[in-house]
C-alpha cells in the first residue's frame, strides 16, 4: 500500500497567544506536530506494518517543519517530502493546490491527515485536496480497516457514529479515538537520520491554476478581558441562594 | 446586493437553530437582495415556512433518496446543481458535521475562498467581513473573500437570530445523483436526550471529579431542570465515566452557551478550548486552587455531589416561581 500522510507545525497548546505588529508572533514559541496528524500517522504506521508497503509524510511550511518530518520518520514513516512556503502567502485554497500537484502524479491507495488544525481550526484541507484529486474522502474517521480495495471505516458524527464503506483510493482525516499515537523510539530517531526528505519550491512546481490566497486576514485582536470572577462564600445552603439568584438577576442567564 | 444561498439543516427532522443563524448572517450579507435557502430532504416541507420567517425568499427542497443519510457525493452533487442554476453572489453553510465535511468540498470545485466556523459576519463599507475564533478560542481574526464570491461556514449558538417575514416560493428540485463512492451501511446513535451539545444554550459538565458512569445522573438532573445539555471533559471520557461524544474540549466538541456550569473539572487549558467563549461560566470544585476558577464567572468550594442536587432543588424553585 502506497499510503500519504499530510501533516503541519502548531503552537503547543500551552503556548500563551501575543500579537506584534497585527501578527501572531512566533518567537521563541514552541512547535509540535498538530494533535489530530499525530493520529493520521499512528494509523498509516499501523496500516503500513499490516498490509505493506510505505508512507510518505508531506508537510508545507518554512525548515523549523522539518523537525516534525524527521518526528514523523522516526515513528515509522519512510520517506518525507516538505514544500518551502515561506515568501508565499497562501491560504488553504492555495495549499490544497499545492499539495496537489505534489500528490498527484504519485502512486497513492489512500491520503491520512488530521481532521483539523488545533492552530486555526478550519479543517478545509483534506476536503479540498480530496475534490482536487478527485477521490473519495471520509472526515473525522475514528476506526479504519482495509480489506483488499476496499475500506470499511467507522466515523464521528457529532458524538454519533456511522460506518461506512467505500472503495480505495480516498482520503480520510483523523478525529480523537482513532488511535494511540506512539512516542519515537531511541533506534527510530537513528532510522530516521537516514531516511530521505525531498524538498521542493513552491516556484519550481508546474502548477496548473493560480495559487495566490482567496481569503486575507485584516485583523487578529484578543476578547475582551473578563472581569475576575467570584468565589461564593459562606453556609453552603447560602450560596446556592445567591447562585440562583445572581445567575438570574444579574447574569441574566436563568 | 447579493443573492445569498444557505444551505439549512434538520437532524431527525427538526430543524436545526444553526440554519436559522446561518438565514440571519445572509441577510446582512444580501443587503436587500435575495436569500435562497436549500432543505435536504422530504420532511423540508415540514419547515419551509418556518425559513420564510427568518428571511429565506425562495427555497428548495430536495428529496432524493439518496440524500436521506448524508455522504459527500449525494450532497455535493444537488447542491452544485442548485448553485449552478442560481449562480450566488455568496453561499452560507452550517458548521456542523454535514457543513465542515461539504463546504470544503464545494469551494475547491468551484475554486473559491471559504472561511470557517465564523462567530459573526457584518458587511463593512461593502465588504463581507468574517470574525473567526483561532487557537482554540485564544484569539480572533477578522477575515475576508478577496477573490471570488464569500463563502462561509457559521458555528452554532453565535449569531442571534433575527425575523424577517415575508412571501415564500417553494421549489421541489428535482436533481440527478448519480455513481456514488460511499456506502453508509449504519448509523449508530449514540448521543442521548434531546438537546444537542453543541446548539444548546446550557451545558452542564462533567470532569473527572464525577467518579463514575452514575456520577452524571445529578448532572443530567440538573441539566434536565434547565433544559440543558450534558458535556464532559476529556478527563472523564479517557476514565470511561462517559462516551467520547460528551467530550468538549481542544479533541472534542465546543460549545457557546449561555450558562456553562463545570461540575469537578479542573480546568486545563484543552478543556478552556472547547468552552472559553460560553457566556457565563459557573465553577464548582472541591480544590480552590483549581485552574477553572480563574475563568468562571462564579464560583463555589465544594463538593459537586453535595452542591450540584442542592442547585437543583433551588433552581427548580426559582423557574417554578418565575
Amino acid at each position: 500500500m502506497n499510503i500519504i500522510v499530510l501533516i503541519k507545525q502548531t503552537f503547543d497548546t500551552e503556548e500563551k497567544i501575543i500579537v506584534k505588529n497585527g501578527d501572531i508572533c512566533q518567537d521563541g514559541v514552541n512547535f509540535i506536530i498538530n494533535p489530530y496528524d499525530e493520529f493520521a500517522i499512528e494509523e498509516a504506521i499501523k496500516l503500513r506494518d499490516l498490509h505493506s508497503g510505505e508512507v510518505t509524510v508531506i508537510t508545507i511550511g518554512p525548515e523549523r517543519a522539518e523537525n516534525s518530518l524527521r518526528t514523523a520518520l522516526a515513528i515509522g514513516a519512510d520517506k518525507a517530502i516538505i514544500v518551502d512556503s515561506e515568501d508565499h502567502d497562501l491560504d488553504e485554497y492555495s495549499i490544497a493546490k499545492v499539495l496537489a500537484t505534489v500528490i498527484k502524479d504519485r502512486e497513492f491507495d489512500l491520503i491520512l491527515c488530521g481532521n483539523m488544525g488545533v492552530d486555526y481550526g478550519s479543517g478545509q484541507v483534506g476536503p479540498r485536496l480530496a475534490e482536487e484529486l478527485n477521490i473519495a474522502q471520509i472526515t473525522t474517521i475514528t476506526y479504519m480497516e482495509i480489506n483488499g480495495d476496499t475500506a470499511i471505516i467507522e466515523r464521528d458524527v457529532e458524538g454519533d457514529k456511522e460506518l461506512v464503506e467505500v472503495s480505495l483510493p480516498i482520503l480520510v482525516t483523523a478525529q480523537q479515538g482513532l488511535n494511540e499515537p506512539r512516542y519515537p523510539s531511541l533506534p527510530g530517531i537513528m532510522k530516521a537520520k537516514k531516511k530521505p526528505i525531498e524538498r521542493l519550491e513552491i516556484d519550481e512546481l508546474d502548477i496548473e491554476d493560480d495559487i495566490e490566497a482567496k481569503t486575507t486576514v485584516m485583523e487578529t485582536f484578543f476578547p475582551p478581558q473578563k472581569n475576575a470572577g467570584r468565589i461564593l462564600k459562606g453556609d453552603l445552603k447560602v450560596q446556592i441562594t445567591e447562585l440562583a439568584n445572581l445567575l438570574r438577576n444579574e447574569a441574566k442567564v436563568l | 446586493m447579493r443573492k445569498v444561498l444557505v444551505l439549512t439543516e434538520a437532524k431527525a427532522g427538526n430543524l436545526r437553530g444553526v440554519s436559522l443563524e446561518a438565514l440571519t448572517a445572509a441577510h446582512r450579507i444580501a443587503e436587500g437582495g435575495e436569500i435562497i435557502a436549500v432543505a435536504i430532504g422530504n420532511e423540508a416541507t415540514h419547515y419551509a415556512n418556518v425559513l420564510g420567517k427568518y428571511g429565506a425568499r425562495k427555497i428548495y427542497i430536495i428529496g432524493n433518496k439518496e440524500l436521506d443519510i448524508y455522504t459527500t457525493d449525494a450532497y455535493s452533487q444537488a447542491l452544485r446543481q442548485v448553485i449552478n442554476a442560481e449562480e450566488p453572489d455568496a453561499i452560507l453553510m452550517p458548521h456542523t458535521a454535514i457543513g465542515k465535511d461539504l463546504a470544503p468540498r464545494i469551494a475547491a470545485r468551484y475554486g473559491l475562498g471559504l472561511v470557517s466556523d465564523v462567530i459573526d459576519v457584518q458587511v463593512e463599507n461593502g465588504d463581507v467581513i468574517f470574525t473567526r475564533p483561532i487557537y482554540s478560542g485564544k484569539a480572533f481574526e477578522k477575515k475576508k473573500v478577496i477573490s471570488g464570491i464569500p463563502f462561509a461556514t457559521v458555528r452554532p449558538n453565535n449569531i442571534p437570530v433575527e425575523g424577517f417575514n415575508g412571501t415564500i416560493e417553494i421549489v421541489h428540485f428535482n436533481v440527478e445523483i448519480k455513481d456514488l463512492r460511499t456506502i453508509v451501511k449504519e448509523v449508530v446513535r449514540k448521543t442521548t436526550g434531546n438537546v444537542d451539545l453543541s446548539e444548546a444554550k446550557v451545558v452542564i459538565s462533567g470532569g473527572r471529579g464525577v467518579k463514575s458512569a452514575e456520577g452524571f445522573k445529578p448532572l443530567q438532573e440538573l441539566a434536565d431542570i434547565l433544559e440543558g445539555a450534558v458535556g464532559a471533559s476529556r478527563g472523564a471520557c479517557d476514565a470511561e465515566y462517559c462516551d467520547y461524544s460528551l467530550q468538549i474540549g481542544q479533541t472534542g466538541k465546543v460549545v457557546t452557551p449561555d450558562l456553562y456550569i463545570a461540575c469537578g473539572i479542573s480546568g486545563a487549558i484543552q478543556h478552556l478550548a472547547g468552552m472559553s467563549n460560553a457566556k457565563i461560566v459557573v465553577a464548582i470544585n472541591k480544590d480552590p486552587e483549581a485552574p477553572i476558577f480563574q475563568v468562571a464567572d462564579y464560583g463555589i468550594v465544594g463538593d459537586l455531589f453535595e452542591v450540584v442536587p442542592l442547585l437543583t432543588e433551588e433552581f427548580k424553585k426559582v423557574l417554578a416561581n418565575a
